[in-house]
């Protein structure tokens, strides 16, 4: 689903203090499957991650999505694809504050002019499934992390995305609440999603529900192991 | 088109509610701007309003009044200096007014004495302003006794008070008879304080005033388009002064707005970023954010230009009465009429409200354009 050829990023070009995040990855991630990328801190996993979700462009390299290559769209059509194909779950959540859980699910989906009443009913049903109906109308800064997770969960489905991008997700989550995200997670790939994360939680990437882990380390692929799980995972 | 639309009232509804989430730090400008607007259309307004109203009473005016001079003070017109005006052309009527000023120790104010030359005052009576009856508790038909200069006692009754709609002109006034007024100054028959000529043609107005001046070279003509140029002046002046101590509010709030406008705080950069990340263009967030620092503006110039509307044609600009209406004992208590001028409008428009959302969008196209991969790190 995803292929990334020879992908390179570097940051402050030019400058003394630039510096090569990613040095020439080469990846192929497939649809329906979990793909962790694991690495120690600077080895790259969340600037390739944030490459793949189109939240930035590689300096070299080309990335492909179902065979079309997206690498050197402007931004306004990387915007329209992130929105439309992916959904993100980041490592501090990023809820909006102030605002009530049920708008934070919502908010994804304002660009896209759809009928109010439909998304409302979306987004509460999405809440609803990850139990946070009783939660909706409370200020997410006002929920537990772990509840604050869902939120993100729910905000990151409200588009329906073939895609969910997760970064470190369990980093600020204690054993319970990390065994909670996981159950989500696999629920999430039994319905069909394409999941890719980034962790160095054993909780994670020993799991048996993700299907291939990347090991990364100083900006390139250390070992690939797709052999996992899968004869249990969707084909 | 309907998810266009649909499109724009999720940005407002977020708009409005990113305003409602910030609200000490939103309200606390729009209370300043709203300040700064009113005081600003306060002052436009009220002097804006006292201008046309000048115009207004010198409508009726007479185009030329001629003074005779004495040592280059203003003395009397004596007699015969009337006929010898008739030969003057372009001079459509003319007429010989008799006028002065009274010091009534009682309530320490000047009032204006007057001989009508229409409609005269009975002999014994007296018309008089709104403001002096209320100075002085008359009432129609009271007796009033002023002393002359010379040191006699004279008594008159109050025939009647003039409409306090006039108290613009007529706060100190105090219209009597001819003959009252000869006695009480003791000004000779044939003598006037000045006369007042019309002249039918506006163009002619300044060859008159030439040759009254090389007929009558002891004499002065004033034209009323010098009167009303003057009175421009001093308007002009007055709002000068007001706009010149409000300045220093104007540079405080400038800072300040700026401050508001151009710095981002590190919260909004995140939720632009967050915004951006989860599918927002950056035409969106520009949208956005030019909204809420064009709605506080907008709502500021408003709520500042109809609280400055009441305050100056509702409360007879209560606050800046000392300054602008200048110095008199007897201030005249009048409502001006509404006048505004859409230019005046829509200058105040532009020197609030532009600079103000010009200066929000730098900044936030700056924060816009930032990759929304800045929330992953």
């Amino acid at each position: 689903m995803i292929e990334l050829t020879d992908i390179r990023k570097a940051f402050n070009q030019g400058r003394e203090n630039e510096f090569h995040a990613l040095g020439g990855i080469d990846l192929q991630l497939p649809a329906q499957r979990v793909t962790a990328l694991r690495g120690p801190s600077g080895s790259g996993k969340t600037t390739l991650l944030s490459i793949i979700g189109c939240l930035s462009r590689p300096t070299s390299g080309r990335v492909r999505l179902k065979g079309q290559d997206i690498s050197g769209l402007p931004e306004r059509f990387l915007t329209d694809i992130r929105r439309q194909t992916f959904g993100f779950v980041f490592q501090q959540f990023n809820l909006i504050k102030g605002l009530s859980a049920l708008e934070n699910v919502m908010l994804p989906a304002y660009p896209l002019g759809g009928d109010w009443r439909e998304l409302h009913e979306k987004a509460q049903r999405l809440l609803g499934d990850l139990r946070l109906s009783h939660r909706r109308e409370a200020r997410v800064e006002w929920l537990s992390g772990g509840e604050q997770q869902r939120v993100a969960i729910a905000r990151a489905l409200i588009n329906d995305p073939e895609i969910i991008i997760a970064d470190e997700p369990t980093a600020n989550l204690d054993t319970a609440l990390s065994m909670e995200f996981m159950a989500i997670l696999e629920k999430l790939s039994a319905s069909g999603k394409t999941v890719i994360l980034t962790s160095h939680d054993p909780l994670v990437v020993d799991s048996s529900i993700v299907h291939q882990v990347v090991d990364m380390r100083d900006g390139r692929v250390v070992r690939q192991d797709t052999t996992r799980n899968t004869m249990e995972s969707p084909a | 088109m309907n998810a266009w639309i649909a499109k724009q009232q999720y940005l407002i509804d977020f708009t409005l509610s990113s305003l409602a989430r910030r609200k000490a730090k939103n309200l606390g400008l729009l209370i300043v701007y709203t300040l700064i607007v009113f005081l600003l259309a306060s002052v436009m307004l009220f002097t804006h309003a006292l201008r046309h109203e000048a115009a207004h009473v010198l409508d009726g005016a007479p185009e030329v009044v001629l003074q005779r001079m004495v040592a280059g003070r203003h003395d009397l017109i004596p007699p015969g200096y009337l006929e010898r005006l008739g030969r003057i052309r372009g001079v459509q009527n003319k007429e010989g007014r008799l006028w002065g000023y009274y010091y009534d120790p009682v309530v320490k104010a000047n009032y204006t004495f007057m001989v009508p030359n229409r409609e005269p005052v009975p002999a014994g009576t007296l018309v008089v302003g709104a403001a002096l009856a209320k100075a002085r508790g008359l009432a129609v038909g009271n007796v009033i006794s002023f002393r002359s200069y010379s040191g006699k006692l004279f008594g008159f009754s109050v025939a009647r008070i003039l409409s306090p709609d006039t108290e613009l002109v007529s706060a100190d006034l105090v219209l009597l008879n001819e003959g009252d007024f000869r006695n009480f100054f003791e000004i000779a028959p044939g003598y006037f304080t000045d006369i007042a000529l019309s002249v039918a043609n506006p163009q002619e107005v300044r060859n008159v005033a030439t040759k009254l001046a090389q007929q009558f070279p002891d004499s002065r003509p004033i034209l009323r388009d010098e009167i009303l140029r003057t009175y421009e002046s001093i308007f002009n002046w007055r709002e000068g002064i007001v706009l010149a101590l409000a300045s220093l509010a104007i540079l405080a709030f400038a800072i300040f707005a700026w401050e508001k406008a151009s710095g981002l705080s590190a919260e909004e950069k995140r939720e632009i970023g967050i915004l951006k990340a989860i599918g927002w263009e950056t035409g969106d967030v520009i949208k956005m954010k030019f909204w809420e620092g064009a709605l506080v503006s907008l709502a500021a110039f408003v709520f500042g230009y109809v609280l400055a509307y009441l305050h100056v044609f509702h409360t007879s600009a209560m606050l800046f009465t000392p300054v602008l209406k200048g110095w008199a004992v007897l201030y005249p208590h009048f409502d001006l009429p509404p006048v505004i001028d859409g230019f005046q409008v829509a200058t105040l428009f532009f020197f609030t409200v532009f600079p103000y959302a010009a200066a929000t969008l730098v900044p936030i196209w700056r924060a816009a354009i930032t990759d929304p991969d800045s929330v992953m790190r």
